[in-house]
């Protein structure tokens, strides 16, 4: 239902779903790592003059390896993630869902050159919102996702409570877990727009209109997430 | 089976596999048992989709399968040695597989720099089509023969340089082989505009009389840094041919073959370009050492890399 998710099939002959980020997010990290790469430098140039005119150098050296090599040792050191990947859960996988290693990490790196272009990544945006994958250049080169990481704790799901009710007809996975989510969102909607979703599964809700329909969806939901 | 009966039925196994992936202490089993417990774990996850089991249910064993098959398949154990068999024999034989781009490349690199060399001695004042007075008049004192070092300002030291050098041309290196992403023209771009400024200054500096302290410069390193950007430019080439005339693939799936052999050639394109760095700044400059001895170190440079590139790793790779 949501096309931000990927399946990938793994050779225990299961599918495992990722969580694709999108441009947003992605961008915010590299923030993050800018800031962090300009700091890094910055401290270096403030230390470099006790080292005389070879400060110079090490300058010079300290923003080529902050620039093209520190986050692809990154990404192939710390499980697909840079400082600013993981303060916002993200991670580079392989495009079957494993750890990214070196040869991918650097790929995708290297050709960051090409999506910077010919501003601020334009290449790699225009890219990014081309296939459906979110892949910037660097990305369909080395065969790469990023995803969100995840989770360690399960989020504990705060349904609205209502009376469980059983529903008319047997549910996809997928349909159950759109009634979860309309019952855990439930609260943080409008009335109106809970009311205007919940008009729309004509075949659970009948012709009910507006709070009727919602508090029949949240009590299905209530059935399906087991309150019985 | 009800869902309730299969999570009392697992959940002692679902637990202590997340606390395994925790890497919580004690561990609660052997990590010899990981891979059977995972795939256990993947049963249960195809089990509670089929059934239909609530989606929390679902999404928490999908959770923790997406970890294990992390914990699973992460890097392998670091094999030092690799690097050293990559740089005797892989690497070698790497290049001489990706002949064609290479000497396209090498051809894009190599003519305008010949072709300029050999023009400007006829021709001496066509360098003003190709470089500014500044230019000029900077190359004049980077290779005046009264200089006590070459190719530098008087007030740069060699560490100075060195970062120099990684900083700006590993940078060009790079570039050259990410242009390839422009279905090649990028890549093109680099290794033909190097070409001409590198033509025009040997050509120039060599007609007007500097020969001696310009080729005493470049000699040392030339080998490494010159080859290493034809590398570069046909890692680039071998992208952008995978996106123009992508064979019997999409483009995308020949794009991803294409990237795996491209990197390895980078991988040896930026150990060059770090060596021919190191020798620009504390060899190349040096003017104590006779021009005839640092000619003939250049040239046994030339000879050395050919001979490697057209030898190295021929027994490995015919096993």
């Amino acid at each position: 239902m949501l096309d931000t998710t990927r399946r990938v099939a793994t050779p225990e002959g299961i599918e495992l779903t990722l969580q694709l980020a999108g441009p947003v997010p992605r961008a915010l990290a590299w923030a993050i790592d800018f800031a962090l790469r300009v700091t890094v430098v910055f401290v270096v140039a403030m230390l470099a003059p006790l080292l005389g005119l070879a400060g110079v150098g090490i300058v010079l050296l300290t923003a080529f390896f902050v620039e093209w090599l520190l986050p692809a040792w990154f990404e192939a050191a710390w499980q697909g993630q840079t400082p600013g990947k993981r303060a916002f859960g993200l991670a580079v996988l392989n495009d079957d869902g494993t750890p990214v290693r070196w040869p991918a990490a650097l790929t995708r790196n290297l050709l960051r050159a090409v999506d910077f272009l010919p501003l601020f990544y334009g290449v790699g945006l225009a890219t990014m919102l081309a296939n459906r994958d979110f892949k910037r250049l660097g990305d369909l080169a080395a065969g790469t996702l990023v995803v969100y990481q995840p989770e360690k704790k399960v989020r504990a799901m705060k349904l609205q409570e209502a009376p469980p009710l059983a529903p008319p007809l047997a549910l996809s996975l997928e349909e159950q877990r759109a009634l979860l989510e309309l019952a855990e969102r439930a609260p943080s909607l409008t009335r109106e727009r809970l009311e205007e979703l919940a008009e729309l599964p004509r075949p659970l809700v009948g012709g009910l209109e507006g709070g009727r329909a919602a508090e029949r969806l949240i009590g299905m939901a209530n059935h399906i997430a087991g309150r019985q | 089976m009800r869902q309730a009966l299969f999570e009392a039925a697992h959940q002692r196994e679902w637990d202590e596999f997340e606390r395994f992936l925790d890497a919580t202490r004690p561990a609660p089993f052997e990590p010899s048992e990981m891979p059977s417990r995972y795939r256990r774990l993947c049963q249960s996850l195809a089990l509670a989709a089929e059934r239909q089991y609530s989606p929390e249910l679902v999404d928490r064993l999908n959770r923790v399968a997406l970890r294990g098959h992390h914990a699973l398949y992460r890097n392998r154990a670091r094999q030092p040695w690799r690097v050293l068999e990559f740089l005797v024999a892989d690497f070698p034989a790497l290049v001489r597989r990706e002949w064609r781009v290479v000497a396209g490349a090498a051809a894009l690199f190599f003519g305008p720099l010949l072709g300029l060399l050999a023009a400007l001695q006829a021709w001496p004042e066509f360098v003003h089509y190709l470089l500014t007075p500044q230019q000029i008049a900077g190359f004049h004192e980077m290779y005046d023969p009264a200089n006590r070092r070459l190719g530098m300002r008087e007030a740069d030291t060699s560490v100075a340089m060195f970062g120099f050098y990684i900083w700006n041309n590993v940078r060009i290196g790079f570039q050259t082989f990410a242009g390839g992403m422009l279905a090649g023209v990028g890549s093109a771009w680099f290794l033909g505009a190097n070409g001409i400024v590198i033509g025009a200054v040997a050509g120039y500096l060599t007609q007007i009389g500097y020969h001696e302290t310009f080729w005493s410069f470049v000699a040392g390193h030339s080998s490494l840094e010159l080859i290493a950007i034809v590398l570069a430019g046909a890692a680039g080439l071998r992208l952008g041919l995978a996106i123009i005339a992508p064979g019997n693939a999409t483009r995308r799936s020949a794009l991803v073959a294409a990237a795996k052999p491209a990197v390895r050639i980078m991988y040896g394109a930026a150990l060059m370009f770090v060596a021919a760095a190191f020798v620009e700044a504390f060899w190349s400059p040096l003017t104590e050492i006779p021009f005839d001895v640092k000619l003939t170190v250049g040239v046994a440079g030339w000879a050395v890399l050919l001979a490697y590139f057209a030898l190295a790793g021929r027994a490995r790779a015919a096993r």
